[in-house]
């Protein structure tokens, strides 16, 4: 060429220097996500909670299903960190019995009975990630059971402790959840994919079927179908018939973001000029289009987690999903149900806090992820 | 129409491309956009032929419908192969095109959209070798830096992705990957619309000297009359849809035959001042491809128009040795073209050349 | 600028940058220049060297997070006027009585991009109604007869009718012109054109600028027309200005900014541009690289990553200032700085 060829590196920022240039779609999404401030915080908060579904029998020191009379509707119990001004976490012993009068329960401390709380504790015995059999747990104590000594967020009415149950109950609304919005992904893509890849009538059903399925307000439908299952089935039934309860109305949405990106991908010339090279329509589709939605999906489908949540929640609250002696957040909730139990231990509400949590934290994460998926686009 | 006795590379004969107009739930089609409506022209080896006219005349739907983007409606494609085998493209199908798609090659408008951000360079460039059975990943890697090495860009770049670069550069990625094939033709659809001022030189010289090293043949698309003029040896000017002048550069800005070049030519303003033109501009709106005016399509802005103007259509005739207009009163009229004296005297932009001449 | 006659707005070193996370955007370095009153200013410079940041600052509506950090806007008024002397634009409060004043009858602005910036979903006759009744004390209906009156002025057919059109229903060509129309509805000193034909196609853009011409002509205002076209430029400006990277690299009278440049700039963008007139088919002189990124200014003279006539240790290290190298002519280069 006649022209002198200046060096690039002059006309383009130097200082940020080779790393960018060579830089993949997903590092620089990261490094756009790692800027929004919530949204890392958001996703610091459902690691958390991850960890607690993996971990929830080892984080937990109770069995959630056994009952203990003695102790129902016990309040939250402080933990003392130090003892003498030493560090030796404990908590006080305590006694229940029945106000004589009122009828109402009544719990004493007993300042002279230190229990020490002991890391790595053995308490019930359970498989860790389902394989592993052992009774160790984060928390426990030496003498005595967990069940009758610990109750870091108090019981419900039946005397279950509550820490042990709402780990349990995250542990399904969470998977419930993930499961949920799999099985959306699935469909939305596949749907959204044929519709956006075909055109044409295909396009006009699948739409006219979206249509329709969003037209019907969605807590009626939910109910309607649940209320349908069997009362017969068992847990693990109901658990899946949920699932695909709360994922027929998830993947719509899906559906409609796959089929947008797939059609405004279309129209790039990029696109077209892999066609005009000779690329195959497969080649086109998983080298050219996937990839350039894959992190537009992934936002999406973090968007749409909080919502499979919420949904499992509120039917279990209303006693339409998961059913005792299941646990789930909604479950958990339903205990909450009357203005009296809430008036007499308004503790058994604090479930209610890790689902307002996750759900922010999703939010969060989606709208940073939402922002970072296209690192192109400025 | 072909010059020599060897048939034209590319030869297209009474192209349509008909878009529907649908509206409402079902789809239901209410009317048709006449995109490109009965267009014929040619393309000698080694030429260039430029395609001019306002947006939405159909210049980029030709171009499409010649490197098989979309499917005409009707009409012929006639490609004459590397075998010397004349193949009419228009009615193949995406797997019989395949093994053509080698020959014709397309250069974009937009820097930004026409290469995958999410590839690096060796990918982009390389893909079009890799689905034509360049299977050694070595033997790519060195081809790909040959081209990178053709289009003045550092062969060091090969890991880098598209937005590391600026527009200018882009589009040069964007030609290696046209020349990857080594095409016969190629197609560029206002390759230098979307440039900096400054970086269009550069990137017109590429084209120019590359056509002169691969004797490339070029159909060309653009709407600036001066980057078409510098350009091509033959322009086809359209106006909705329809070629309605077609002739070599030198006589179509000297002495343009249809009244629509001539407006078109009057509005391009000049960088001199002191070639200030005080002509007056070409009055009204483009005509709606969908609802064309009867007769000649651009009598409602013509200045020459008569009566006949209004209900025949003119033909496209050959009013000269290869010039050919489509226009009534092609032989009565004289029009006007950019040459108002010699090019000598006019020097329009001397003071620069000599200026930065004598300092080099 | 000593000239016999006051200019009606004087620029002067003006910076605007925008604060960003990832760093600092200098849009505007030292732009300066002076505007003439009832003659047409051109602003030339490629795409992303400030120039509507430039006309933004003087209208005071630069968004966030860019804010003038330094320079002048001054606005000189008829000593006969009720309001004589100048005021200083930068000093006043972007949203203030005083500029919102000035904004609407004084300056008036065309955008670059007309479906934009008229309203989807009001009416043209609405829209230029409401702008008439801002800015005059009329009736309803006597603003009614104005805004037809002012569409058949900017050349729009049908003027009644169209008054209840929508801007998606006008063509380019007609959304520009009705953006003209508005503009003109204040009847302001100074009509600020921002790319107005950049997405029209050359006949539509030769009526636009004919239009500009016989209303300058007509009213007596004085235009500022930006472009990156030098076509456009060579056939409408009075006076021009170059602008590389924020900067003012050159100004002076069209003549001699097309006839004797001076900056190194100006002359390889001249050279570079193909025209109707110059020799098809041979290799166009061009100017080296592309614009640098605004986060990468270059050291020194912004030019000199590309200049042809660097200076070794001079250019890179110092930025030049604008000085005069003719009778009108100004250029910001060290080639110019000592003669
Ligand atoms: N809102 C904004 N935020 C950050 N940077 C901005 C903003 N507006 C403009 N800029 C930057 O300021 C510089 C000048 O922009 P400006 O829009 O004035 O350019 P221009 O000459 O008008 O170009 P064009 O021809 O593309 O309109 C550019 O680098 C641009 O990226
Ligand atoms: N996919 C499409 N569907 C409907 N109309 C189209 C389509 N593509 C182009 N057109 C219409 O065809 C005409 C010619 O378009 P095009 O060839 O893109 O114009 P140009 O390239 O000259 O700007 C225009 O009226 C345009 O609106
Ligand atoms: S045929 Fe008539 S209307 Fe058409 S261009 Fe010729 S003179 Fe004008
Ligand atoms: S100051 Fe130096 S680098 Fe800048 S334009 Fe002048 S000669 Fe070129
Ligand atoms: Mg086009
Ligand atoms: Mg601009």
């Amino acid at each position: 060429m006649t022209e002198r060829i200046l060096p690039v590196e002059a006309a383009i920022a130097p200082e940020q220097g080779e790393r960018i240039f060579v830089a993949s779609q997903w590092q620089l999404m990261w490094w756009r996500f790692r800027k929004h401030r919530l949204a890392m915080i958001g996703a610091v908060a459902i690691i958390i909670f991850y960890l607690a579904v993996i971990g929830a029998d080892f984080i937990s020191y109770s069995d959630p299903e056994v009952t203990e009379a003695n102790f129902s509707q016990m309040p939250p119990q402080p933990v003392r960190l130090f003892d003498g001004g030493a560090f030796r976490p404990h908590v006080l012993g305590v006694k229940g019995a029945r106000d004589p009068n009122t009828f109402k329960r009544v719990f004493q401390t007993d300042p002279n009975v230190k229990i020490p709380l002991r890391f790595f504790a053995r308490g019930y015995k359970y498989e860790f990630l389902g394989i592993i059999p052992t009774d160790r747990h984060l928390i426990g104590v030496d003498e005595g059971r967990a069940e009758e000594t610990i109750f870091l967020l108090g019981t419900d009415t039946l005397g279950r402790d509550l820490w042990s149950r709402l780990m349990a109950g995250t542990r399904v609304s969470l998977t419930i959840g993930l499961v949920s919005v799999a099985l959306s992904l699935f469909l939305g893509v596949l749907f959204g994919g044929l519709s956006g890849l075909y055109g044409g009538a295909v396009d006009t059903v699948i739409q006219r079927l979206i249509e329709i399925l969003r037209s019907i307000p969605t807590i009626p439908l939910w109910m309607g179908l649940a209320a349908g299952l069997p009362r017969n089935w068992t847990v693990l039934q109901v658990y899946f018939a949920i699932t695909i309860i709360i994922s027929l109305v998830g993947w719509t949405e899906l559906a409609r973001v796959v089929r947008g990106r797939f059609l405004a991908l279309r129209e790039e010339d990029f696109v077209m000029a892999a066609e005009l090279s000779g690329c195959s329509q497969w080649r086109i589709i998983f080298r050219h289009l996937v990839p350039s939605f894959m992190s537009h999906i992934i936002a999406a489908t973090t968007l749409a987690l909080p919502v499979m949540i919420i949904s499992e929640t509120s039917l279990s609250f209303l006693g339409l999903g998961i059913r005792p002696p299941a646990i789930s957040w909604g479950v958990l909730l339903q205990d909450a149900q009357s203005l009296q139990s809430v008036a007499l231990s308004p503790w058994l509400l604090i479930p209610a806090i890790p689902v307002i949590a996750v759900i922010l934290a999703f939010n969060f994460v989606g709208d940073g992820l939402r922002d970072a998926a296209d690192p192109y686009g400025v | 129409m072909s010059g020599g006795d060897k048939q034209p590379l590319l030869q297209v004969k009474n192209l349509r491309k008909l878009f529907p107009i649908r509206k409402g739930l079902l789809r239901r089609k209410i009317g048709l956009v006449r995109a490109v409506d009965d267009v014929s022209f040619h393309v000698e080896e080694g030429e260039a032929l430029s395609l001019v006219g306002e947006s939405g005349c159909g210049k980029t739907t030709t171009a499409r419908c010649v490197l098989r983007a979309i499917k005409p409606t009707s009409g012929e494609i006639l490609f004459r192969t590397e075998e010397d085998t004349v193949i009419d493209v228009s009615g193949l199908s995406r797997r019989e095109l395949r093994p053509l798609r080698s020959q014709m090659q397309m250069i974009f408008q937009d820097p930004v959209s026409s290469l995958n951000p999410r590839m690096t360079l060796f990918d982009i460039i390389g893909e079009p070798l890799q689905v034509n059975g360049m299977r050694d990943r070595q033997q790519r890697i060195d081809r790909v830096e040959e081209l990178l090495r053709l289009v003045g860009l550092p062969p060091e770049y090969l890991q880098r992705f598209p937005h590391a670069f600026s527009g200018g550069q882009r589009q040069r990625i964007g030609i290696a990957r046209a020349l990857a094939l080594n095409p016969r033709l190629v197609v560029a659809d206002e390759p230098v619309s979307a440039l900096d001022v400054s970086v269009q030189a550069q990137i017109l010289n590429l084209m120019l000297e590359l056509q002169q090293q691969f004797g490339l043949t070029y159909l060309f698309v653009a709407h600036d009359l001066s980057v078409v003029k510098h350009f091509s040896d033959r322009v086809a000017v359209m106006y909705v849809g329809q070629i309605v002048e077609m002739a070599p550069s030198e006589t179509l800005f000297n002495a343009p035959g249809h009244p629509y070049t001539e407006a078109l030519l009057s509005a391009v303003p000049q960088p001199d001042p002191r070639l200030r033109s005080r002509r007056a501009a070409l009055q009204g709106d483009v005509a709606d491809p969908a609802n064309p005016p009867s007769g000649c399509y651009f009598h409602p802005r013509c200045r020459y128009a008569v009566d006949i103007c209004r209900v025949e259509p003119p033909k496209l005739e050959e009013l000269d040795k290869d010039h050919f207009v489509s226009c009534h009163r092609a032989h009565e009229l004289t029009l006007e073209g950019v040459m108002v004296g010699t090019r000598a005297e006019r020097q329009p932009i001397a003071g620069a050349v000599s200026q930065v001449s004598s300092k080099a | 600028m000593e000239n016999e006659e006051q200019p009606i707005l004087s620029v002067r070193n003006l910076k605007t940058f925008f604060f960003m996370d990832e760093g600092t955007v200098r849009a505007v370095e030292d732009a300066s220049f002076d505007v003439e009153p009832g003659k047409t200013l051109g602003i030339v410079g490629e795409s992303g060297c400030g120039k509507s940041v430039t006309v933004r600052s003087i209208l005071r509506i630069v968004e966030r997070p860019g804010r003038i950090v330094g320079g002048q806007i001054l606005l000189y008024r008829n000593a006969a006027g009720d309001r004589p002397g100048h005021v200083d634009l930068t000093q006043l409060e972007a949203n203030g009585p005083e500029m919102l004043a000035i904004r609407g009858d004084e300056i008036a602005l065309v955008f670059q991009e007309p479906m934009t910036s008229l309203s989807p979903v009001h009416t043209i006759g609405n829209q230029l109604i409401e702008a008439i009744l801002l800015h005059r004390q009329v009736s309803r209906r006597e603003a009614r007869e104005i805004a037809a009156e002012l569409l058949h002025q900017v050349g729009i057919p049908r003027p009644a009718g169209r008054l209840e059109e929508y801007s998606f229903q006008l063509s380019g060509g007609l959304r520009q012109r009705a953006m003209i129309a508005i503009a003109l509805s204040c009847d302001p000193r100074l009509l600020i054109a921002d790319e107005p034909t950049t997405a029209l196609d050359v006949t539509t853009q030769g009526q636009i600028l004919d239009l500009l011409r016989s209303l300058q002509e007509e009213r007596g205002m004085a235009i500022i027309l930006i472009t990156h076209d030098l076509g456009v430029i060579a056939e409408m400006a009075d006076d021009v200005v170059v602008m590389y990277l924020g900067q003012t690299v050159e100004k002076g009278p069209v003549d001699d900014i097309f006839h004797a440049p001076k900056h190194p700039y100006t002359q390889s963008l001249l050279q570079s541009i193909p025209s109707i007139h110059s020799r098809p088919r041979v290799n166009l002189p061009t100017i080296s690289g592309s614009v640098p990124h605004p986060y990468n200014r270059p050291s020194g003279c912004p030019f000199h990553p590309r200049c042809p006539e660097y200076i070794v240790g001079t250019c890179e290290t110092r930025a030049p200032s604008l000085a005069p190298v003719g009778e009108r002519q100004e250029a910001s280069c060290f080639l110019y700085e000592d003669a």
